[in-house]
């Protein structure tokens, strides 16, 4: 029987990741494995991944403005359209691959059920969409700038203006959750989540761009942000003969 | 952050992009990702419900469990998600033999082999429904037991922990199987092992396997860096 060949995807550069244990995020202390990852060489396991096509979503799940608002209503906050795109590191657009996203509304409020935080609920803002990217791995969103939000870690450690987002890629060795933030925050550098990624440059990747040029006059300010996925090797020659 | 797009005839640079760096999901990865969970309606369908369909082939099956911290307390915000193959030990993915074109090792409709799992706030507990996978084909022609692959992301886990279930009532398979081989300290594998719950498996109810995952501490789960 015939198998796909496991073409492999780059390792990940772990130390462009934040470690599992990061102590000045205290939640990660007892939550973070103490043993060293076991690396495994992709098979079949690795380089296949679920995947999405029009029918699993619907049009506007992609617009927060109105996906959750009363009709005619609009949610409370600066307006912004966030988009971009979803590449490999070989530079290669990603396409039709799922990206999510969920963030709080304008005054760092979550619409969640254990989300006790004293800034209003917006009655007309969920707080979450999803899309697929095109096929040249673009994606966008209309949304609100989400609010900076205070939480229980240091007692006075604040949550800078970021969404959560999740991407899928082609593979399961691709799936990845981050966060994004905004250009200019101050909050940014004084965040713990943010600093558990050791490498300045690293931190620079999660910050969206005012994008004045996608900007639409007398309506919202646009914001950009790239998404790279692992990348994958090319094998042009099996490096260990079968049965090795 | 803005990236060049670099077509590929000018692309003799040997420095590829970097990955992005991950981020935790956080406490309210729910609204993002099972919003009927973090408390309202605002999707038609939410992904990750069915795992494997009726049209199915392959045994059912139920996953339960708890993932532990390192104090020992249940992680009550976890999310995992779940990527398995068909009862055939096929994927449902475009590079699999014969997807696409109707061959026979397509797999069937209404099969996904991914969903999506959320504990329960209070105590933890979380379950999944689907099939047992089969074997799956390995590297250098080997075989490899039946598993199903799991990705684990909550608050304070800052990049989400890969895993894999195998069952423990597959000793032959699993005693071959190349991935649980590679663990040094052998009695690290049961971690990896999920185990029959006795007394089910009935024609009308699926079997019961426990899996509970620790991601610290004594038994410290097996994790993976695929
Ligand atoms: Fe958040």
């Amino acid at each position: 029987m015939t198998r796909p060949k496991p073409t492999d995807y780059y390792a990940r550069d772990r130390r462009w990741h934040p470690p599992a244990y990061a102590p000045d995020y205290k939640t990660s202390v007892s939550r973070s494995p103490r043993l060293p990852l076991l690396s495994l060489e992709n098979t079949a396991s690795e380089i296949t991944g679920p995947t999405f096509g029009q029918n699993d979503i619907a049009v506007g799940d992609n617009d927060l403005l109105s996906n959750f608002a009363r009709p005619g209503e609009n949610p409370i906050g600066e307006r912004i359209l966030l988009h971009g795109r979803v590449l490999d590191e070989n530079a290669r657009p990603v396409p039709n691959t799922l990206v999510e996203i969920w963030q709080a509304n304008a005054s760092g409020r979550y619409r969640h059920k254990k989300d006790g935080y004293i800034g209003a609920l917006d009655p007309n803002f969920g707080g979450c969409g999803r899309t697929l990217t095109d096929d040249q791995g673009a994606y966008a969103f209309r949304t609100i700038k989400p609010g900076a939000y205070p939480w229980r870690n240091g007692l006075n450690d604040w949550r800078p203006a970021h969404i959560h987002v999740s991407v899928f890629g082609h593979a399961f060795a691709q799936r990845l959750i981050t966060q994004l933030y905004f250009e200019g925050d101050p909050l940014i550098a004084r965040c713990p989540i943010v600093n558990t990624i050791p490498d300045p440059a690293a931190v620079q990747q999660l910050i969206a761009r005012l994008d004045i040029n996608e900007t639409l006059p007398l309506d919202m300010i646009a914001y950009r942000f790239d998404i790279v996925l692992r990348g994958r090797r090319s094998t042009l020659f099996e490096n260990r003969m079968e049965g090795n | 952050m803005t990236l060049p797009y670099r077509p590929h005839f000018l692309q003799q640079s040997l420095t590829p992009l970097k990955e992005t760096p991950s981020q935790t999901a956080g406490p309210y990865v729910h609204i993002g990702l099972a919003p009927g969970d973090a408390g309202f309606q605002i999707y038609d369908t939410e992904l990750g419900q069915d795992i494997a369909g009726p049209n199915a082939a392959g045994d059912r099956i139920r996953v339960e469990g708890r993932v532990f911290d390192g104090t020992g307390a249940p992680v009550r915000d976890v999310l995992i998600e779940v990527w398995q193959a068909n009862a055939a030990g096929l994927y449902p993915h475009p590079e699999t033999p014969g997807t696409g074109d109707g061959g026979p090792e397509s797999t069937e409709n209404g099969f996904r082999g991914w969903g999506r799992v959320i504990s329960n706030f209070e105590s933890g507990s979380w379950s999944f429904d689907t099939i047992k996978p089969g074997g799956v084909a390995g590297r250098n022609g080997r075989s490899m037991a039946p598993h199903i692959n799991l990705w684990i992301v909550a608050r304070g886990i800052n990049v989400g922990l890969n895993t894999r279930l195998y069952f423990a009532d597959e000793p032959d398979a699993n005693a071959s199987d190349p991935v649980l081989n590679l663990i040094e300290q052998t009695d690290r594998r049961a971690t990896l092992l999920a185990q029959p719950v006795s007394g089910t498996g009935s024609a009308q109810n699926p079997r019961v396997y426990q899996f509970d995952i620790h991601l610290q501490g004594p038994g410290e789960t097996v994790f993976f860096d695929i």
